[in-house]
């Protein structure tokens, strides 16, 4: 298993060291770290940018199944799919998924917009904020087949990743887990 | 022994390419979903006939000086796509002078998103001052053609032979929130090499937006 594991690292980072994506990358490698300051005020919300997203989750060495959701709260289909994504935290807290709801709503927007949502619909998900402006450096980390569009879902588990750009009923998104929990057993 | 080497470079090439053919198997999803489909560098782009937002009809061969068109796929109300209005308008004034106009085509379904009836695109070219053309109807077919997902989505064509060719497609530049914390105009230096006769070094980019409504 731990072999196993060792080899998709390594095809992980080939795959990230070759291709187009890889000039773009070395080029903004700087602008990962040094975080564009928004009008920050006191935010409520755990914010990270990619970097911080990437080692907290996407390099999680525990076997906890991570379901990160990319959305914000203007974003209708988004808004629609998230009672999926609440119903799978209920059912399966006990079965080590934990559900992430990373929010791409303007760092500005924390306070008048993103927190009063979380209260009125009561989401009880992790919810995280992504402040990271340079798009065109962590879209592609995070998949390459990823256009930017949201609603956006990534799986992850010990370094496995699966990607999908679209939209999740719960029946979709619980056919998913089920399959990354049969891989583990 | 020469071609022992050889015979086992063939096989860790093998086993390599095994291993990232798996790897890329596991990760990616199985149904792909059309974002897959549209253009890509290098692609001859179709021509359009779509109403604008003042009541004509606008194709790119109604341009016959212009050396190539900035299409940006952009809509009504996406925070990102409104974060770019100002920088929209300033890259038509920018570039239309030099050949370079900008085409503006909504690509949403007001029957999804209400916020991009025709009525509301004539509102928002208005209180935005829009100086390009704002096309309304691009839901339709040309989305799909162009392959775009999401606004704002950008495809800069070149004209070759009569030919529209796509030369750059993605983001206007590195961030997308904030037009006055850019450090790289992608798209800007995309143009600007092409006007130089050079080739565009950055060729395709990306940027979190709203999915286009179907």
């Amino acid at each position: 298993m731990l072999l196993a594991v060792l080899v998709l690292l390594t095809c992980c980072k080939e795959k990230e060291d070759n291709g187009d994506t890889a000039t773009i990358e070395e080029k903004s490698e700087a602008s990962i770290v040094e975080e564009v300051p928004s009008n920050s005020k006191t935010v409520l919300l755990p914010t990270y940018n990619f970097e911080g997203l990437s080692e907290r989750y996407f390099e999680a060495t525990n076997d906890t199944l991570y379901v990160m959701n990319f959305w914000a709260t203007w974003c209708k289909p988004c808004v629609k799919e998230l009672p999926a994504f609440e119903q799978l935290r209920e059912n399966y807290s006990d079965k080590n998924v934990k559900v992430v709801l990373a929010s791409l709503d303007f760092p500005d927007k924390v306070e008048s917009q993103v927190l009063p949502f979380i209260k009125n619909k009561n989401l009880q998900s992790e919810v995280v904020l992504l402040d990271d402006p340079d798009g065109n450096t962590w879209i592609p980390k995070v998949s390459r087949d990823w256009s930017g569009a949201i609603p956006a879902t990534i799986f992850l588990q010990n370094g496995e990743r699966k990607f999908f750009e679209q939209s999740f009923t719960y029946e979709s998104l619980e056919k998913e887990v089920q399959t990354f929990i049969n891989q583990q057993s | 022994m020469k071609r022992k080497h050889l015979l086992l470079e063939i096989v860790v090439v093998l086993v390599t390419i095994g291993a990232i053919y798996g790897f890329t198997t596991k990760s990616s999803t199985p149904n792909l979903p059309t974002f897959a489909d549209g253009y890509s560098i290098g692609d001859e782009a179709t021509d359009f006939e779509l109403k604008d937002v003042d009541g004509d009809m606008v194709s790119l061969s109604d341009y016959p000086d212009a050396k190539g068109y900035i299409v940006i796929f952009t809509c009504n109300t996406c925070p990102f796509a409104v974060a770019s209005e100002d920088r929209i308008v300033a890259l038509d004034q920018e570039f239309k002078k030099k050949g370079y106009p900008v085409i503006a085509i909504n690509p949403n379904n007001p029957e999804v998103q209400p916020d991009d009836t025709y009525e509301l695109m004539q509102a928002k070219a208005k209180e935005a001052g829009f100086t390009f053309p704002y096309l309304y109807g691009g839901y339709k077919t040309v989305y799909a053609a162009y392959g775009a997902t999401k606004t704002p989505h950008v495809y800069l064509l070149q004209k070759e032979n009569g030919k529209n060719i796509v030369k750059y497609i993605g983001a206007i530049d590195d961030n997308v929130r904030n037009g006055d914390a850019v450090k790289e105009r992608f798209l800007a230096n995309a143009v600007n090499e092409l006007l130089a006769g050079k080739e565009v070094t950055v060729k395709e980019t990306k940027a979190i937006g709203c999915s286009v409504k179907q």
